[in-house]
């Protein structure tokens, strides 16, 4: 490597250097106004707060009810039992919680891999580069940018049902259709085209000159994306990978449609088995207990990454 | 290594410079996974898809030895159209309609009450704006399902939380409790008489305007943090009132962030499947189907794959209508700069 003209932390103190330059005094807010306000915001946090809230009280329930009776947030002999229940076996299926987390994990985890890796390659190409067919084909990319999975479903149902090992006696070993890497494809092919887009669209704010000075030391494209342009998209590639991991864990439709051994499910398709299969009679603490278990661990992701998604989704978003 | 020799005083091509990597075909090389993974599962799927659309795939044709299916030409889009399905209450246009009106109406109630609570939470000198920041985000972290889940359980006629409050509200005014046992989602009877709207679609409405507005009140935030103070306290000596402080500088400035976040909330609602098929499923009657949840109910209820896959066929050409329809709109506004 020649000499380090080029440093990862000049750009870095370019681009957030303009948002600190926004310090002013303001007017002092009078005391009735901030009691008024904050009478105002928290109506709205407790409305926001309410059907959340409403899940803990179901899930410390020691009942087990199908419906709550009262409006009460800790309710009379309040017990972990139901999550204890949660993590041994959700449903009638014979598996663990741990069994679904890993299985959803992995589906949330390839979407995510998988996209980024690929989307990065591409959005790299698109955006720095000037060459014959970009027009075309970033219009390929735009066309089913808009297009979710749900939209190809026939056709990758039956598609990827065709990938399958017999052996002599016709019993049918593998089917990819019926496999977490199916629904994997099916995730990336609603995914990468939003991977591309949104990373394309972070790129392109990102100065050049510092990969120009780097081509000028005598560094080769190769030596310009993985240790320029790369470093540089960290904050993009984990929003990015984020949200490809969120749609993964959440995913329900493709995994209900492809999936049939018990092995293989996810926790959004026992989530539903409780609620969508037998309506009515719903067990609503286990419910309850699972939902906090699934939603926690993403919640803690989310509030850390705040500031990145919002700024990656709006920046990527449409501009062409 | 190759370097340029760089004379005082010459001019840099700046351009130039990556296009001397383009020469090599590196963009291409850089392409090459994207177009083989896209060209796999996107691309050829859809075109695949098409030539479905035309035969009547079913059940039996599914399995590896099966014979291929029919070609029936137009056939399934004409069904589609003339509502000429083995479904009941199936009407193509009126689901449509539905789901345009859907759409709009949410993202409406999702923007105005964006801006206004993010107006709100940026003012100086607020208490607890970080708390309050962390707590209006919860809804758009909780997977879909479990807020349909919740929200289906407090519309409950007998014991659901939003018809108990509604009694106790009721209460206050003397009214008796029997009148607040409303059946939100199966009721078919629509509430307003001469509007095809039933209930079940206010249900949806409400809860989707719960989960939908912390977005944009996030997106409004970044935006407001941005907009230099120095422009309110000119506006001030100038003698603006807060409404024309609101009209004529917020809304500008905020135009930027907000068009793509617009766009993006439209494409999302249109496409709601999740808190649709779980909190109504649809229903009543078919009443609150959107095009999603009917092309889903067709693969995994029907196994009318043939039907599904012209249906999809249309959702795609629907979904790039509305996407260049929205940027006409978007780039028409665009006119002044700020």
């Amino acid at each position: 490597m020649s000499s380090q003209t080029w440093s990862v932390r000049n750009v870095l103190t370019r681009v957030s250097g303009g948002s600190e330059s926004n310090t002013s005094a303001g007017h002092k807010l009078t005391l009735p106004r901030q009691l008024l306000l904050q009478a105002l915001l928290l109506v709205i946090a407790f409305s926001v707060l309410f059907p959340l809230l409403w899940v803990v009280s179901l899930a410390l329930d020691p009942r087990n009810i199908s419906r709550p009776t009262t409006l009460q947030l800790i309710p009379p002999g309040a017990s972990l039992d139901a999550f204890k229940s949660v993590i041994a076996q959700p449903t009638v299926n014979k598996i663990s919680f741990l069994g679904l987390a890993l299985n959803s994990l992995k589906l949330a985890g390839g979407t995510a891999l998988g996209s980024l890796i690929v989307g990065v390659l591409a959005a790299y190409s698109f955006s720095r580069f000037r060459f014959k067919g970009r027009e075309v084909m970033m219009l390929g990319v735009v066309t089913v940018l808009m297009l979710p999975a749900i939209a190809a479903l026939p056709a990758l149902y039956v598609l990827l049902n065709r990938f399958q090992l017999q052996d002599a006696a016709h019993k049918v070993l593998f089917n990819l259709r019926d496999s977490l890497w199916g629904v994997g494809l099916a995730m990336i092919s609603g995914m990468l085209p939003f991977a591309i887009w949104n990373l394309k669209g972070f790129l392109d704010t990102i100065p050049k000159e510092l990969e120009e000075a780097a081509i000028i030391d005598g560094a080769n494209a190769n030596q310009v994306f993985f240790q320029i342009v790369l470093p540089l998209s960290l904050p993009a590639l984990a929003v990015t990978g984020f949200l490809g991991f969120m749609s993964g864990w959440t995913e329900f439709a493709v995994s209900w449609q492809f999936l049939t051994k018990v092995s293989d499910h996810t926790l959004m398709m026992e989530l539903y088995n409780m609620i969508g299969q037998f309506a009515g009679n719903t067990p609503w603490s286990k419910f309850a207990s699972m939902s906090i278990l699934v939603s926690l661990p993403v919640s803690m992701v989310y509030l850390l990454l705040q500031r990145y998604i919002v700024g990656g989704l709006t920046i990527g978003g449409v501009k062409g | 290594m190759a370097t340029i020799p760089l004379e005082r005083g010459a001019k840099v091509e700046r351009p130039g410079l990556l296009s001397r990597l383009t020469k090599s075909g590196t963009p291409y090389f850089y392409l090459i996974p994207a177009a083989v993974v896209m060209g796999i599962i996107t691309f050829y799927p859809l075109g695949f898809q098409i030539w479905m659309s035309f035969t009547n795939y079913g059940l039996a044709n599914l399995r590896v030895t099966a014979p291929a299916p029919d070609f029936v030409g137009l056939s399934n889009y004409i069904k589609i159209l003339t509502n000429d399905l083995p479904l009941q209450n199936f009407n193509f246009l009126n689901m449509l309609a539905f789901n345009l009106f859907w759409t709009f109406s949410n993202v409406i109630f999702h923007l105005v009450l964006g801006v206004l609570i993010a107006v709100v939470l940026n003012t100086d000198g607020l208490w607890g704006k970080g708390i309050y920041r962390a707590v209006f985000i919860l809804p758009i972290v909780v997977p879909q399902i479990i807020i349909a889940a919740v929200w289906l359980n407090m519309y409950d006629p007998d014991y659901g939380a939003v018809n108990q409050i509604l009694a106790w509200t009721g209460h206050i005014f003397g009214l008796a409790p029997s009148l607040f046992h409303i059946r939100w989602i199966d009721q078919i009877d629509p509430p307003i008489p001469g509007i095809p709207l039933t209930l079940s679609y206010f249900a949806l409405l409400f809860t989707n305007i719960w989960l939908g507005w912390p977005f944009m009140t996030i997106v409004a935030t970044g935006a407001l943090q941005s907009i230099p103070k120095d422009l309110y306290e000119a506006a001030e000596i100038d003698g603006a009132s807060w409404t024309q402080q609101f009209t004529r500088i917020t809304i500008p400035l905020l135009r930027p962030a907000l068009v793509p976040a617009t766009v993006l909330g439209i494409i999302t609602t249109f496409n709601l499947f999740s808190l649709i098929y779980f909190l109504s499923a649809g229903g009543p009657l078919h009443a609150t189907e959107i095009l999603l949840t009917q092309a889903y109910r067709l693969v995994n209820e029907n196994q009318l794959y043939g039907v599904a896959a012209a249906f999809c066929v249309y959702i795609f050409f629907i979904l790039l209508a509305l996407t260049l329809v929205i940027n006409r709109v978007t780039r028409a506004t665009e006119s002044y700069d700020v």
